[in-house]
């Protein structure tokens, strides 16, 4: 695939996306600058294409980070805890501190994303076996195992409801004012690009990276920190979307190969495309109404990952 | 030999203390209302554990693998999805719902064979890897999970409300209309499949072993895989789903036993079973006092359990 074809899918889907709702609005609307539909267009179909387009071109590159550095097909957000810890973070905030603003949540979420991408590194450093379906598993488990902190602090606190709607991922609720916030992802996408080499490089190991002269815990750190902005930003404004940051960079790799700097923009316009397209999806299904988008991004991701699980074993492991 | 019935009998006491403290202790208010609701709650626990014992233990014999259950390849999932069909397309007032014995049975079909298919699939040549199998079985769990909120989300508010209360259903919140057919088809399974028991000592010595020892290798596997999903869907049907409680016990009890004999393997199975849910739910009532119900604890535990597990199992294949 070309990339001229991811970018005009991209802007097709985007048309569309704009164009789509529960309030009718044609080009033709927006011709008259005071009319009604255009206050909506600009403060709530715009807003929600940005949000999507940031979330899905993040949520694929901080998954192509993590599985150069872990040197995994199958690690990602999804399957290392990340996104669990971050929500965590939330909980926690939301349950002990309850007057911190968003800020402070940001950084309370920020902070345990980081953890807890650590320690699962380090996890994985103490382990001999690095299956390729081993890692995952175990990263799986591992987000289950904090994702049972949270419901268990939530469950006590009783805040269970309001944990539970806060990270239902939807873009409805994305007007503008509030997902702003995901625009921070933009710096650490460009800085990712910078650092694509380096990471393709010390996606080769530390011994490897260390003979080329390349500071191996810097940039395995900055990786980190990457990630965890992005998926940070995501999950406070449009909650958890599952799978996206593991299927879209391996979709790439099948036809692209693994160097970075060829990649991350193809990873930013599937994972863009992939998204609007599973969101054009769920407010068309039951129309006028509409499913969480995060609900279809892990049906039809879930379902791509079980096809890649049992026919893309042996590519995997190249 | 001995020293196991020593163990069984120790473990036993302690079941019955267990027993004991959670029907007796701190009964306030009317005697006669609050006794029989105890006993009913601990008639659920007692065929819940024993029947997700029995259903484990088998099912890992015939898979040749101590970490596998049927829990964990999604077969409680299908559970939810069972009700979220029968709710959106009869409606709450429909005979499927009305009728507890015939939701009862329709559950306990549709997981069967829900099972069986997805068996045949994953098993079919032994050509797949335990931990491929593994993380199979848990993306088709949140497949089949998110297929169910996206019904969920579409369904009619008012019906979503009583599907709601069924799916969450706990110790505190037995069907005992249920109780009695739960434990018909319990003792049934176990009658039936006592005359297994010496068939599945042998196949501990692997499928070449067996045959030529004279087993009926294929036919007693089918079997045991249509007992243990019955006996899984028996239970989950009964008070919905605890996941890794069966991973827990039946790994705890080859530890304690050592042992071949699957007599001795599920009757402390069951023990340790009974142990965990009526010990753990009185823990967490009067002891911590807490609200929490005692499958958030059993699911963090149980996820540490398994981290530990396949970390150990990992060394043995690296």
């Amino acid at each position: 695939m070309r990339l001229w074809m991811l970018v005009v899918a991209t802007i097709v889907l985007s048309f569309l996306s704009l164009f789509i709702g529960a309030i009718d609005i044609k080009p033709s609307d927006l011709l008259d600058w005071d009319s009604d539909k255009m206050q909506i267009f600009l403060m709530s179909r715009v807003p929600r294409l940005m949000a999507i387009i940031l979330a899905g071109a993040g949520m694929g590159i901080s998954g192509l980070i993590m599985q150069s550095l872990s040197r995994n097909k199958f690690v990602s957000p999804t399957t290392s805890g990340t996104l669990d810890a971050a929500k965590l973070g939330i909980v926690v905030s939301m349950i002990f501190f309850t007057s911190v603003g968003y800020m402070e949540k940001i950084l309370f979420s920020f902070t345990f994303a980081l953890i807890g991408m650590m320690v699962f590194m380090r996890l994985l450093e103490s382990i001999k076996f690095k299956d390729v379906i081993f890692v995952p598993l175990i990263g799986i488990m591992y987000g289950n195992i904090i994702g049972a902190i949270s419901t268990f602090l939530a469950y006590e606190a009783d805040v269970l409801q309001s944990v539970d709607t806060f990270f239902l991922g939807s873009f409805t609720l994305v007007v503008s004012g509030r997902y702003e916030l995901l625009y921070v992802a933009v710096p650490a996408i460009f800085l990712a690009y910078l650092y694509a080499n380096k990471f393709t490089v010390a996606g080769m190991g530390e011994d490897f990276a260390k003979n080329l002269g390349l500071s191996y815990r810097t940039v395995l750190n900055l990786g980190l920190v990457l990630v965890a902005i992005i998926s940070t930003t995501v999950v406070l404004t449009v909650g958890i979307i599952p799978f996206l940051g593991l299927i879209v960079p391996n979709l790439v790799s099948l036809y692209m190969g693994d160097n970075l700097r060829k990649t991350i923009p193809h990873t930013i316009f599937l994972g863009a495309a992939f998204l609007l397209m599973c969101d054009i999806l769920s407010r068309l299904i039951v129309y006028p109404f509409e499913i969480p988008v995060n609900t279809t991004v892990a049906v039809i991701g879930s379902a791509i990952f079980l096809v890649m699980l049992f026919r893309g074993k042996a590519y995997a492991k190249k | 030999m001995r020293k196991n019935s020593t163990k069984l009998i120790f473990l036993a006491i302690i079941a019955l203390v267990c027993i004991a403290l959670f029907a007796f202790y701190n009964i306030q208010g009317g005697f006669s209302y609050a006794f029989p609701k105890r006993l009913e709650r601990i008639a659920a626990m007692i065929i819940t554990g024993t029947a997700i014992a029995y259903a484990t233990v088998t099912f890992q014999t015939v898979t040749h693998n101590r970490l596998l259950t049927p829990s964990m390849m999604g077969v409680d999932s299908m559970y939810e999805v069972v009700q979220t069909i029968i709710f959106f397309f009869a409606g709450s007032a429909s005979i499927f719902v009305v009728s507890r014995y015939l939701n009862f049975g329709l559950s306990i079909v549709a997981m069967v064979i829900f099972a069986l298919i997805l068996y045949r699939f994953l098993f079919r040549a032994d050509k797949h890897p335990i931990f491929l199998l593994l993380l199979a079985g848990m993306i088709i769990g949140t497949l089949l999970g998110s297929f169910v909120t996206f019904l969920q989300v579409i369904i009619d508010p008012v019906e979503y409300e009583s599907l709601q209360s069924r799916l969450f259903a706990s110790f505190m919140n037995v069907k005992t209309e249920l109780l009695l057919i739960a434990v018909i088809i319990l003792g049934a399974s176990f009658i039936y499949g006592y005359r297994l028991l010496r068939d599945l000592d042998v196949m501990s010595l692997g499928r070449e072993n067996a045959i030529n020892l004279g087993v009926n290798y294929d036919r007693i596997v089918l079997k045991v895989l249509i007992l243990s999903s019955v006996l899984i869907a028996t239970s989950t049907a009964l008070v919905g789903p605890i996941t890794f409680l069966g991973l827990i016990v039946s790994n705890l009890a080859y530890q304690f036993f050592a042992t071949y004999k699957h007599s001795v393997l599920i009757v402390g199975a069951s023990l340790i079973s009974i142990i965990a849910l009526v010990g753990g739910q009185f823990l967490v009532l009067h002891v911590f006092q807490l609200s929490t119900t005692i499958s958030v604890i059993i699911n963090f535990v149980g996820g540490l359990y398994f981290i530990y597990l396949i970390l150990r199992e990992s060394r043995k294949a690296g």
